[in-house]
């Protein structure tokens, strides 16, 4: 049975308590763009300030669970100075990561490890390294949790679509 | 919140009428353990639990007597047309109806609510007719008159929710002024705030309106009798109440229904068809189309068979304790850092209780509460205009029925006192 602390890393309670690239801007010329988790009522706001194809600032509003707080949080330091492409394939990696088909026919992996950060995102991606998000792969033993996790990433692909 | 002015123990049973460790041994979910612990469900208002009668009405239905109703010559056909009804008659004669003509089966409340929305709304409503609702709407009684605002024209109006859970009248005339639809719910599905029916049918009526009544957390859990209400439409579900999915009523006066064209059309519903046209069929089948949740209501008839059985008023008496002793025992354990949501006087709601613990999102909060076992819902609870007017994204929300008790009760503040120590309050 998947215990509290699966779900809860000590990472993301920290980002959810200390949330990174908290606040607006002005847009435009930054694109603003909002998700919604029609499940629970999360909403996210998200400024993003791409220069050529650079990411150069993000900023994240809105309010939500702890979850999807501290994913859009995560997601905010990961995709920060990043090239287009480079988010696009960390996005791809990270949703695969949150595939709860692939998650539950490989057994536990790495959060029953407990291995935390630095790991290699696997599902077929793996040149990109997660990081920190990796502490997010407990959220699969908790399928209603998934979308909190995927609000924010889909709402980034949203505002990249719209951006260019 | 008033609290405590009668001692607690958890020995005390305000339960009114109700033998809840007999009931309990009705429902055989209740015998599940999950994640090691008893189950306990406090989220009635969302759907209810089942009792074995319903269980095995619906078995015996299917193993027995299967047909198709309204049609067949032979014997289970009648034997199934003959439960169909009959669960019609039950349903009927448990909501006070002046006839089973009155009753039409749906599948749940939302579409008994379109019904009337987009049969009824179509054929009546014009552009700039005004249709009052309030904000404490379940989704079910907003989007449908938000799809006559886009498709129509018409005008949306709200009575709006006062700090203390209860609507604010204040204004209900100036709102009523020129209505077409007073449409309202009979009890909140987030406060649990019992309004005041009688009051807002004769004012619809008094405007020139009809009045529209979604009685889904109402039905439950409180005596009913429609016609008494004086409404034109009413709309509950069988799930909430001890019946299976699939099956709700839209009850109408004989009247408004004749003079309602039909919704949903095809087989069933018609009394001829010719390549030029179709001629409908009766009350209620004209809105009955195609064949019908018959196991669902005869599913639904058991069900109504087993609440007349614990009595209505007993039903009510045992949830007004179990409210006040929810409000007060939570209210003395935690203090200001639960804040219940709602009309603060047992006998003004019904036992639905929504509620925030300090700022811990409620998704987190029944995480936890799951671990332990208590079965809480967490979010908008389909109520989203009200949640804004609350000042809140989102609560978690119990809701008690005949089979919970002070234990259960219980289990929900320990579990919420757990969940306080895990996120470090």
């Amino acid at each position: 049975m998947p215990g509290l602390e699966d779900l809860y890393r000590e990472i993301i309670l920290d980002h959810y308590r200390n949330p990174r690239n908290r606040g607006e801007l002005s847009a435009p010329p930054a694109t603003r763009v909002e998700g919604f988790n029609p499940l629970c009522g999360d909403e996210i706001v998200l400024y993003l300030d791409i220069e050529g194809d650079v990411v150069k600032d993000i900023r994240i509003g809105g309010q939500g669970c702890s979850i999807s707080q501290s994913s859009a949080s995560m997601m905010s330091s990961a995709v920060k100075g990043r090239t287009v492409a480079e988010v696009r394939a960390l996005s791809r990696a990270f949703k695969g990561m949150m595939s709860i088909h692939e998650q539950s026919l490989d057994g536990d992996g790495a959060a029953e490890d407990g291995e935390a950060d630095g790991a290699v995102g696997g599902n077929g991606e793996a040149e990109v390294k997660l990081g920190d998000l990796e502490a997010l792969r407990g959220v699969v033993k908790f399928p209603v949790r998934i979308k909190c996790a995927t609000l924010s990433w889909n709402t980034l692909l949203q505002g990249l679509d719209e951006a260019s | 919140m008033a609290l405590n002015e009668t001692p607690l123990s958890r020995a005390a049973t305000p339960s009114g009428g109700l033998d809840v460790a007999r009931i309990r041994k009705d429902f055989p979910i209740l015998d599940r353990v999950v994640r090691g612990q008893r189950l306990v469900y406090l989220d009635s208002a969302n759907t209810s639990q089942k009792p074995r009668s319903v269980l095995d009405a619906i078995e015996r239905y299917y193993e027995q007597s299967n047909a198709n109703v309204h049609r067949g010559t032979y014997l289970i056909a009648e034997e199934a047309t003959a439960a169909f009804e009959g669960a019609r008659a039950k349903v009927a004669g448990f909501v006070g109806a002046g006839s089973p003509r009155e009753v039409v089966f749906a599948k749940n409340a939302t579409e008994a609510l379109n019904l009337v929305a987009k049969a009824w709304g179509r054929a009546n409503l014009r552009a700039g007719d005004p249709v009052v609702i309030t904000e404490l709407e379940h989704h079910a009684n907003i989007v449908p008159w938000h799809q006559l605002v886009a498709e129509l024209g018409i005008e949306l109006r709200w009575i709006p929710v006062g700090p203390d859970g209860h609507l604010d009248l204040t204004d209900l005339d100036r709102l009523v002024d020129g209505a077409r639809v007073v449409s309202f719910a009979a009890m909140s599905n987030v406060l649990g705030t019992l309004n005041p029916i009688e009051r807002l049918v004769d004012v619809a009526h008094a405007a020139g309106a009809i009045a529209v009544i979604d009685a889904s957390q109402y039905v439950p859990h409180v005596p009913t009798a429609v016609a008494a209400w004086g409404a034109d439409f009413a709309a509950f579900t069988g799930h909430k109440m001890c019946g299976p999915t699939g099956i709700g009523v839209l009850w109408g006066t004989e009247e408004i229904l004749d003079a309602t064209p039909p919704f949903l059309t095809g087989g069933e519903m018609i009394l001829n068809v010719t390549k030029e046209g179709f001629t409908p069929n009766e009350l209620p089948w004209k809105f009955e189309a195609g064949t019908p949740p018959i196991a669902e209501a005869v599913g639904l008839g058991a069900a109504v068979d087993y609440l007349s059985g614990l009595g209505m008023e007993a039903v009510r008496e045992h949830e007004v304790g179990l409210t006040g002793y929810a409000l007060r025992s939570l209210t003395e354990r935690f203090g200001g850092d639960l804040q219940i949501h709602g009309p603060s006087e047992p006998a003004q709601r019904g036992g639905v209780l929504s509620f925030t613990y300090r700022d811990l999102h409620p998704h987190d909060l029944t995480q936890v509460l799951d671990q332990h076992g208590v079965c809480v819902r967490a979010g908008h609870h389909c109520a989203k205009p009200l949640m804004r007017e609350l000042g809140v994204a989102a609560t978690a929300r119990a809701s008690l029925y005949v089979y919970n008790d002070e234990a259960d009760v219980d289990a929900l503040g320990d579990a919420i006192a757990a969940a306080s120590d895990f996120f470090g309050f």
